[in-house]
Parts: C-alpha cells; sequence; structure tokens
C-alpha cells in the first residue's frame, strides 16, 4: 500500500507541471503588460520599463516560466501588490476558510447524496423514490448562488435563525458554536447540486449491482434485506460511488467561489475574484495554482480510498 | 428517429421540459418585437416598484428599469450565450477528439496528456484564470466556459473515433487514396455528429448555468447590458429590502436548468435499451405470488419438499412469458432429485420459485404451492420466509464467480451466513467457518478463510459455495447447475463431495442439470424438463435404460459414451419453443420424429405408470419400461 501511495505521488509531478504551465501562459495571453496595469495608464514610459526589470518581464517567456516555477518551488508565489503581503501567506490563510467551508459541504453531499441514492434504489418506483428523485432533480438545477441568496432571505433575515453572512461574529468568541451557526448556510448551499449529483449516481449503481448473482446468493443464504441493501449491495456500488465523489469534490470547490461570494465567506475563491477585478496577476496565478495542486492531490486519496475498498485493485 | 420521439413522448416529464423549453425559446426569439419597455432605460423616480404594478407587471429594479423587459432581453442573452459556449466547446472538442482519435500515436498521446492537465483543475479555476487573462466581459466570459468544456467533448469524441478509425469502411477509404483530412470529413464526421449533438444537449444546461455564474461574480456581461447571471448579481445588494429583484431573474434560471435537465433525463432514458427491456428493475427481496384459483393440496406426506402445480411467469411489458407451466416434483429425505432439461427448460425457474429467488419484477408466481414439511413456502409472509432461507433450504449456484461477493472474504461470507440464523459471537463463527470449509476439502482451510474470492481457483469457489449452502446443516440443498462452470476432473471431485456429503447427512438434493451423465451419478430419480412443464420422470436408471418420451430419448441419445465406439451424435434438430407462445398441444410436437394429429390436438396430460410417468401419447419403449 505504501508503495502504491508513493508510485501514485510520483505520477502526479507531471500533473502538476502541467498545471503551472497552463496557468503560466494563460496568463501570458494578457494583452499589455501588468507593469503599465500596476502602474496605471499615466505612467511614463521610463517608470514602466523599470518596473518590467524589476519584476523580471523583460525576459523572454520560458525563461520567466522557470523563474516563476523555481521561486514557487522555494515557497516564494510572490508578492500581492494590492494587498501588499506575499501570495502564499494569503492564500494559506484563506483556503482554510474554504477547505472548512468546501469540507463541510462535500461530507453533506457524500453522506447525504448516498443514503438518498441507496434508500431511492431499494424502493424503487416507490413514493420514497418518486419524492427523492423530484427533490435531487430540483437540486441539480437550482444554481448555488439563487439558493444561497434565498436561503439568507429565509432562514438569516425572516427567521433569524442564522447570521446573515461572514465567518466568525463582529463581535463576540471566535468559538465552535459561532463556526458552526455561521457555517450551516453556505455548507448546505453548496453541498445541495452535488448531494444531487450524488444521490442519482448512486441510485443506477445501487440497481446495478442489486441484479448481480451475489445478491441473489446473499437472500439464499438468508441474509435480512436491509443487510443485503446496506452491507452486500451498497459496498459493491462503493466501487463506482467513489470515483463521482472525486469529481464532486472539485464541483464543490468551484461552486465554494459563488458561495463564498453570497455569504461574504472570506475563502479563496472570493479573494480569487477580488483579484481578477483588480488585476492583481500573482495573485491569482498562485491562487490557481495552489488550489488546482490540493485538487490533484486529493484525487491520488481518492484512488487510494479506492484501492482499500476493491481488493480486485491491484497495487 | 419516430421510435425514438414516440419514446420521448411517452416520458410525460420529458414532454414537459421540451413544452417549457419551446416556450422560452420562443419568447426569447421574438422578444424584439414585443412591445416591452426599453430594458436600459433607467427611471430613478420609480425605484423598486414592487411585481403586479401597473405599466411594470414583474416591478422594476434598483435603477427603476422595467423587470419584465429585462427579464426577456437578459433570458435571451443567457441562452444565446450557453449555446454559443456549447457548440464552440463542441465544435473545437470535437475537431481535437477526432485528431486525437484518428491519427493514434504520438499525436494522440500528446493531445490526451494535455486535456487530462486540464481536466485536473476544478472547472472554474481554469474559466476565472482565463478570465483573470482576458479581462471581464461577456465574450470573455464565453471564451472561458467553452475553453474550460472543450477536454469533455475531446475526451468523448475521441473514444468514438477509436473506434471508427478501426473499421472496414475506413481501412476502404485510405486504400483508395483519398487524404487523411477528406477521410475525417466524410467518414468519420458523420458518424460522430450525433455523439456531439447528444453530448452537447447534456451539457447545454450546465454552460448556461456557468456562464450565469460567471456574470453573477461580475465578471461576465457588463452592465447595462445585463443577462440573467448579471441581473442576480446586480440584484443581491437588495436582497433583503426587495427580493423580488433577485427572485425573478433567479427563477427563470432554476426554470430553464430544470427544463433542459428533464429533457436531457427522457432523451437519455429513450436512448437506453436496458430501460426499454426493463432490465434496470431491482428485484424485490422476494418473489412475487400472485395465484389465481385454489392452492392445490400436497401430493405426497412423506416428503421433505412437496411442490404441487407450481406456476411461474415472467411480464415483460404485455407480453406474458410460462417459464414454469404446472410442475409437480417431490423429494424425500436423503433422496437426491436430478431436474434435467435444456436451458430454457425452466428448470431454474423452478428451483429459485421454491424460495422466492426468482427475480421480481418481472418474475412472478401464478400459482401452485411448494411445501416444505407441509408449509406452503409460496406466499409466505417475508419474514418466515427469510428464516428459512439457508436454514432449512440452500442453494448452490453454478457460476461461484458471480455468486460470491467479489469484495469481501469468503471467510466473512461464511460467517455471515451462519450469524444469519445463529446468534453467536464472530469469533464461533469464524471457528466453524473453518470447520466448513475442511468438511468441503478446502486444504490450508484456517489460512483460506482470508482470501477473496477472485484468490481462489473456480473449483475452490465453488466449494465455498457448497460450505455456504451446509453452514446451517439444512434438510435440502438445491444445486443449480453446480459444476457447469468447471472443467470436468474438478466436476467429479465436486460430484464425489455431494454424494459424500448427502450420504453421511441425511440430506435431500434437488440436482439441476443438463448433463445426463451427472444425474446417472448422483441421482435416485429425475424428471425431464421440457418448456416449463415435466414430460418424464421416474427412477434414474429405469429412464437412462428405457426413456419413453420421445425427447428424452434424443436428449440421452446426445451424451456421448466412452468406448462406445463410432457412433452419430445425434443433436435434436430445432430449437425449444418461445415460452410466451407455446403451441396449443404438445410442445415437442415440432420438433419429434413420432408427431401425430392427436399430438396437436390439446393438452397432453403427464400419464403415471407405477413409478414412471410420461407426457406423450405416443411413448418409445413402452414394452420395456414396464417389465
Amino acid at each position: 500500500m505504501g508503495r502504491y501511495i508513493v508510485k501514485r505521488l510520483i505520477s502526479a509531478i507531471p500533473v502538476l507541471f502541467g498545471i503551472t504551465l497552463i496557468v503560466f501562459l494563460i496568463m501570458a495571453m494578457i494583452p499589455g503588460d501588468p507593469a503599465t496595469a500596476i502602474l496605471g495608464s499615466y505612467a511614463t514610459p521610463e517608470n514602466v520599463a523599470k518596473l518590467n526589470r524589476d519584476l523580471g518581464l523583460d525576459a523572454p517567456l520560458w525563461q520567466r516560466y522557470f523563474i516563476w516555477l523555481g521561486n514557487m518551488l522555494t515557497g516564494d508565489f510572490g508578492q500581492s501588490f494590492a494587498l501588499n503581503r506575499p501570495v502564499l501567506d494569503e492564500v494559506l490563510e484563506r483556503f482554510q476558510a474554504t477547505l472548512i467551508l468546501a469540507g463541510t459541504a462535500f461530507v453533506l453531499c457524500s453522506v447525504f447524496g448516498i443514503i438518498a441514492g441507496v434508500i431511492s434504489a431499494a424502493n424503487q418506483y416507490g413514493f420514497a423514490d418518486k419524492a427523492i428523485t423530484f427533490v435531487v432533480l430540483l437540486g441539480i438545477s437550482i444554481p448555488s448562488f439563487f439558493l444561497g441568496m434565498m436561503m439568507i432571505l429565509w432562514f438569516s433575515v425572516n427567521l433569524r435563525w442564522f447570521p446573515v453572512s461572514g465567518m466568525w461574529p463582529i463581535y463576540g468568541d471566535r468559538d465552535l458554536g459561532a463556526l458552526l451557526s455561521h457555517l450551516t448556510l453556505p455548507a448546505i448551499a453548496l453541498a445541495v447540486v452535488a448531494t444531487g449529483v450524488v444521490a442519482r449516481l448512486s441510485r443506477s449503481a445501487m440497481l446495478e449491482v442489486l441484479r448481480q448473482d451475489y445478491i441473489r446468493t446473499a437472500r439464499a443464504k438468508g441474509v435480512h434485506e436491509r443487510g443485503v441493501i446496506w452491507r452486500h449491495a451498497l459496498r459493491a456500488a462503493m466501487v463506482s460511488i467513489i470515483p463521482v465523489l472525486g469529481i464532486q469534490a472539485g464541483f464543490v470547490l468551484s461552486g465554494a467561489v459563488y458561495i463564498e461570494i453570497v455569504f461574504q465567506w472570506p475563502g479563496v475563491g472570493r479573494m480569487l475574484v477580488d483579484a481578477i477585478l483588480t488585476r492583481d496577476i500573482l495573485l491569482v496565478q498562485g491562487g490557481v495554482v495552489f488550489v488546482a495542486a490540493c485538487y490533484v492531490l486529493f484525487n491520488i486519496a481518492v484512488d487510494v480510498a479506492q484501492s482499500l475498498l476493491d481488493p480486485r485493485i491491484k497495487t | 428517429m419516430m421510435a425514438f420521439l414516440t419514446l420521448l413522448a411517452r416520458n410525460r416529464l420529458a414532454l414537459a421540459g421540451l413544452l417549457v423549453m419551446t416556450i422560452v425559446v420562443v419568447l426569447a426569439l421574438i422578444t424584439p418585437l414585443l412591445p416591452l419597455a426599453d430594458p436600459d432605460v433607467t427611471d430613478t423616480g420609480n425605484r423598486f416598484v414592487p411585481p403586479l404594478s401597473p405599466g411594470a407587471w414583474l416591478g422594476t429594479d434598483h435603477l427603476g428599469r422595467d423587470l419584465l423587459s429585462r427579464l426577456l432581453w437578459g433570458t435571451r442573452l443567457s441562452l444565446a450565450v450557453g449555446f454559443a459556449a456549447a457548440v464552440a466547446a463542441a465544435t473545437i472538442g470535437a475537431a481535437i477528439g477526432m485528431i486525437a482519435g484518428f491519427y493514434g500515436g504520438r499525436v494522440d498521446n500528446v493531445i490526451m496528456r494535455a486535456v487530462d492537465m486540464l481536466m485536473a483543475f476544478p472547472y472554474i479555476l481554469l474559466a476565472l484564470a482565463i478570465v483573470a487573462a482576458l479581462g471581464p466581459g461577456l465574450i470573455n466570459a464565453l471564451i472561458a466556459v467553452a475553453a474550460v468544456n472543450v477536454p469533455f467533448f475531446a475526451r468523448n469524441i475521441r473514444g468514438i473515433t477509436v473506434g471508427i478509425a478501426n473499421k472496414e469502411f475506413v481501412d476502404a477509404a485510405r486504400l483508395s487514396g483519398l487524404s487523411n483530412a477528406r477521410i475525417i470529413l466524410t467518414e468519420v464526421l458523420p458518424n460522430v455528429v450525433p455523439v456531439i449533438v447528444i453530448a452537447m444537449s447534456t451539457t447545454i444546461g450546465w454552460m448556461i448555468l456557468e456562464t450565469a455564474g460567471l456574470s453573477f461574480l461580475g465578471l461576465g456581461s457588463q452592465p447595462p447590458q445585463a443577462d440573467l447571471g448579471s441581473m442576480l448579481g446586480e440584484a443581491r445588494s437588495a436582497l433583503i429590502t426587495n427580493p423580488h429583484t433577485s427572485v425573478v431573474p433567479g427563477l427563470m434560471i432554476l426554470v430553464i436548468v430544470m427544463a433542459i435537465n428533464l429533457l436531457g433525463d427522457g432523451v437519455r432514458d429513450a436512448l437506453d435499451p436496458r430501460l426499454k427491456s426493463g432490465a434496470l428493475s431491482r428485484p424485490m427481496a422476494a418473489t412475487r405470488v400472485d395465484r389465481r384459483g385454489a392452492v392445490p393440496a400436497a401430493q405426497d406426506a412423506g416428503a421433505v419438499l412437496d411442490i404441487t402445480g407450481l406456476q411461474t411467469q415472467f411480464h415483460i411489458k404485455d407480453r406474458v412469458y410460462r417459464a414454469v407451466g404446472g410442475v409437480s416434483l417431490s423429494v424425500k429425505p436423503g433422496e437426491c432429485l436430478g431436474i434435467i432439461g435444456e436451458s430454457g427448460s425452466g428448470k431454474s425457474v423452478t428451483a429459485l420459485s421454491i424460495m422466492g429467488l426468482v427475480a421480481s419484477p418481472p418474475g412472478v408466481i401464478t400459482g401452485g404451492a411448494a411445501r416444505l414439511h407441509g408449509d406452503d413456502l409460496i406466499g409466505m409472509p417475508y419474514r418466515q420466509l427469510r428464516e428459512l432461507r439457508g436454514r432449512a433450504v440452500s442453494y448452490i449456484f453454478q457460476d461461484p464467480q458471480a455468486t460470491l461477493h467479489p469484495l469481501y472474504t469468503v471467510g466473512d461470507q461464511l460467517i455471515e451466513a451462519i450469524r444469519a440464523h445463529r446468534p453467536i459471537s464472530v469469533r464461533a463463527g469464524r471457528a466453524r467457518a473453518v470447520e466448513l470449509l475442511k468438511a468441503v476439502r478446502i486444504p490450508n482451510a484456517a489460512s483460506r478463510i482470508g482470501n477473496y474470492p477472485h484468490e481462489m481457483s473456480g473449483g475452490m469457489r465453488q466449494r465455498v459455495g457448497i460450505a455456504m449452502a451446509l453452514a446451517n446443516e439444512p434438510e435440502i440443498i438445491i444445486a443449480d447447475e453446480p459444476t457447469t462452470a468447471l472443467d470436468v476432473t474438478v466436476q467429479a471431485q465436486i460430484l464425489a463431495l455431494l454424494d459424500d456429503l448427502r450420504r453421511s447427512r441425511g440430506l435431500a438434493i434437488v440436482f439441476i442439470t443438463h448433463d445426463f451423465g451427472v444425474v446417472g451419478q448422483l441421482c435416485d430419480r429425475v424428471a425431464v424438463m421440457y418448456a416449463g412443464k415435466i414430460v418424464e420422470a421416474g427412477p434414474t436408471r429405469a429412464v437412462l435404460d428405457a426413456p419413453m418420451h420421445p425427447y428424452t430419448a434424443r436428449l440421452i441419445d446426445c451424451v456421448p459414451e466412452l468406448g462406445g465406439g463410432k457412433r452419430r451424435l445425434e443433436a435434436i434438430p430445432g430449437l425449444p419453443p418461445v415460452v410466451d407462445k407455446l403451441p396449443h398441444g404438445c410442445a415437442f410436437a415440432d420438433r419429434c420424429d413420432r408427431v401425430q394429429g392427436l399430438c396437436r390436438a390439446g393438452t397432453v396430460a403427464l400419464e403415471h405408470t407405477g413409478n414412471r410417468a410420461v407426457r406423450c401419447h405416443f411413448p418409445v419403449n413402452e414394452r420395456q419400461a414396464a417389465e
């Protein structure tokens, strides 16, 4: 198992390089030069040239890539000019907030999605199945940012159950209770679409498995129907559900951008949107590379989980 | 195409989606012709007019602009951008995919590596990076959304193209000297277009949502122009004071995406052949029982298992397949009964019906009884039936590769079988499982218990299957072709093992097979099935020596004999009848060389003489059998 993890990690290295290259090339498409963007259109050509030299922007493209890459490998993601602090510090701080939000949403969508899918499949064409199918359809069709806004309107403004926005109270303690009350609405709003997708796939994976011969064997043994569904069928269905969970992690991470805007959550997504609007290129580059790299590593964890679950996979 | 449309029409939800989508698209198309206020004219004196006001049905926004007009113009823009993004992504993605799939080799490798890299990003990060580079704006958002979806199309279309590139008609085009570009355009493209269209229809909803999302973030359409996303984004600051400005565009997005999803589901279902055949139904915990008429009385009081007039059918759409058409059998303690017949003769369905294991839907037991010590198993409440399954009656199935759970060790599966009926600890269960594996002569039982099924040979797996059937010392084992998937030497070992177990434990065995050689080795009595009915029954030796039904006789002739010299193996011409169109008279009549008019006149009854029974007007070997 240890060797398998090392092998997967090594195979991720070219992907990580690819990610930096893609991000760098996209950023190189920027019309005009960043120095003008930083100094404004009234800057003198001399000042622009000087800043370009200082930023190392007068070097050829490929040299700039390797300098940027080398710096990143030593932990230097550059300096955010709008915030005037190291990019990495800002990204790490913001990523924590995103991780709390997206992580909670991921757990919610996995647990409730799978449970809904299993119940739906076990009662195929029954009332529970139809009800779940309808709710799921609604869930995957509603834009998360609209849902978030409606939740604020109803649960925060009308019912006053939860704070309207933010991650922490402006006054008062930053304890777990305060975090949970701020986290509940955004985490649910973020999880809804992914839950729907997981529920649909779990349902069809379960229906596929329930027709297998080994399910009939379990029934012939006299195993209780509950055991047949949750122990036999779900275990086998998990083999096709887990990769879907990996994909959903990416969707949750993506959707976090909208939710962070709607709920004023101080995460990396909101940081990126602000950075784009202020043209803080190094912050965008650093943030995208960092989050994408985390996602690649997460997908390796998914593969490892998959191999633990399925003894037929050669590790 | 027509069939596809009727299927789609049969799906009411998909039809609703289509209807809603049509209305939305038509409205978007005729928006410029409608008598609407100018969507961009501000009127700060009339800010936040509530909906249903005169002159502004949906009210006005924070700048006093008419919301209905903005909604329709916004919908028009959102649909156009979503559609354009889908077309762009599909075109570029398909081109890349076709090139990669057609040329293969290094080209394919490089392209697909790049595609994999792009897919390694959470999609919105990539879109954000592109917008960051190009600057905010609707066209840039469109480019970003299209670019992010290119890898999806490239990968799908590549897969299809690889399949087409190796087809004969492509080789023919190559040989006739066409250029690669010509071949891609004239031979490959027409074959992938349907796939492109389907992939587009399933992703267009996403694209509309994604561009709306970017606009919502302020990175898409810029004021005063507004699509649905930026309408929602602008309304956000007035969410609490004037929610209607948010609800109007938000609901519109919801309606559009939901309609597209309904339609997409309908298209997918209509194209999935498994849904048509009902193959995606989940089998219930026990076969459905719908007995019409009276339950017949038991025939043999001394039997462990007594089946009387059993009828099992498969109801698929409007068709009824009579898989078992009134079968009566009985087994005494310690006896081995063979049921023999071709595939499709109903022998397995008979066996599975006993404990309600026929997949249902589509299976339904429509008549008869199966009594275990006088208690009818058919229609027994599930709770009681489950307690008898594996404890009083257990099964051994044909292919142990498919019938053992692939993800649990054989030990766990054995322990589960024991613990399903006895409240013992896992530790005690483990000890018992080792005993069972020893009883079926698996070497190193204590270490084999930790093996997964895929780590064992076919013969070993079947021994595990037998051990599992023995776990709770049942009175009857129903073995459904247990040796068919095994090679001959292993088959002999398994048969010897079953015979031993029967003698040492006094087990009754119902042995289902299509092989007379196996029946001869193991069974005391045999019943021959054809088209869902028993056509002959009797002591094994007697039936083998002097078969009475022409079908049995032909079946025995099919068995090659060792040292039997040169003899033509007689195959039976024709096929068994399909059980949804059974003939009026004898089901074997069309394949029988002794057939006469009487055979087709009406139902032939099973006639009993002594310990033999035959369903034939003109049996063979009649005199021999009587002696």
